[in-house]
């Protein structure tokens, strides 16, 4: 076989350490919206399920269903799950208008990933005052 | 194991589309409870005492847990790349929502 002769390339840096790469905004939006998805799979319907079958059983029922939320890790995680549920929805629904060919140029991605990062943490941090 | 992409445009779709429903039945659930300014127990229990809101509701969940199959899946196809493993890891999740369906059969319906 004739040997090719390959162009001389130079060696590319490789340097994927997920950690140490700055990522663009819309990245971090699309990670989270991953992990909130997983959170609401594993804990978000359990969660949902238990509390809305005890709070239905009884006048007592309704109580204990709320019971969890007088201590501060009860109130914790109902926290996370707000955080997780109000992410996923609004990412996902930026992921709709993306979609639909929406806002898909550079500025009004970021701007609009910067919206979603923003709303979430706003709409938590009502649910965390209502909480306390 | 089917692979190729043939089911890949349909749970695209079957993802937003369940997307779409699983919003508007947020917002409906938000609006009722920021409308009566929080439920008590007696108009909780009414709520779901009425058949409309509990076809409405299993709705939902059924968009959720396919949705939350689709998402899984989705995840595990990134991430669990030995084929026995990726399939047993899709196994449990298909376990795990099959007994959130139930479950939701029996929250909906096993109360008077
Ligand atoms: C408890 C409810 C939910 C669970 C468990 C869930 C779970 C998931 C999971 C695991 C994924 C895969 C994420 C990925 O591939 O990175 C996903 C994707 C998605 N979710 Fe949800 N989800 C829920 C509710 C919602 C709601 C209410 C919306 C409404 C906007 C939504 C919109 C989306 C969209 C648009 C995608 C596709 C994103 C893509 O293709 O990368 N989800 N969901």
């Amino acid at each position: 076989m004739a040997a090719v002769e390959r162009p001389v390339v130079k060696p590319r840096p490789i340097y994927l350490n997920l950690l140490a790469i700055r990522q663009p905004l819309p990245a971090i939006v699309s990670i989270l919206h991953r992990i909130s998805g997983a959170l609401l799979f594993a804990v978000g319907i359990p969660l949902l399920l238990w509390f809305v079958q005890t709070s239905l059983a009884s006048g007592a029922g309704y109580a204990t269903a709320f019971g969890p939320l007088s201590s501060s890790l009860g109130k914790l995680v109902l926290l996370a799950i707000a955080w997780a549920y109000i992410h996923h929805v609004l990412a996902g629904l930026r992921h709709l208008a993306l979609d639909l060919h929406i806002g898909t140029d550079l500025a009004p991605t970021r701007t609009a990933s910067a919206l979603v990062m923003v709303v979430a943490l706003l709409l938590t941090l009502i649910v965390a005052v209502r909480l306390w | 194991m089917a692979v190729g992409a043939h089911y890949g445009a349909r749970d695209w779709l079957a993802q937003r589309v369940t997307a779409v429903v699983m919003t508007l039945y947020t917002l409906l659930i938000g609006l009722i409870v920021l409308w009566h300014g929080g439920l008590d127990y007696a108009s909780w229990k009414a709520m779901f005492a009425s058949t409309a809101f509990r076809v409405v509701s299993f709705l939902f969940m059924a968009s959720l847990l396919f949705h939350a199959w689709v998402g899984m899946r989705n995840i595990l196809m990134d991430y669990a790349k030995p084929t026995s493993l990726r399939l047993s890891l899709q196994v449990a999740v298909v376990c795990v929502l099959v007994a959130y369906a139930g479950w939701t059969v029996q929250v909906l319906w096993g109360h008077a």
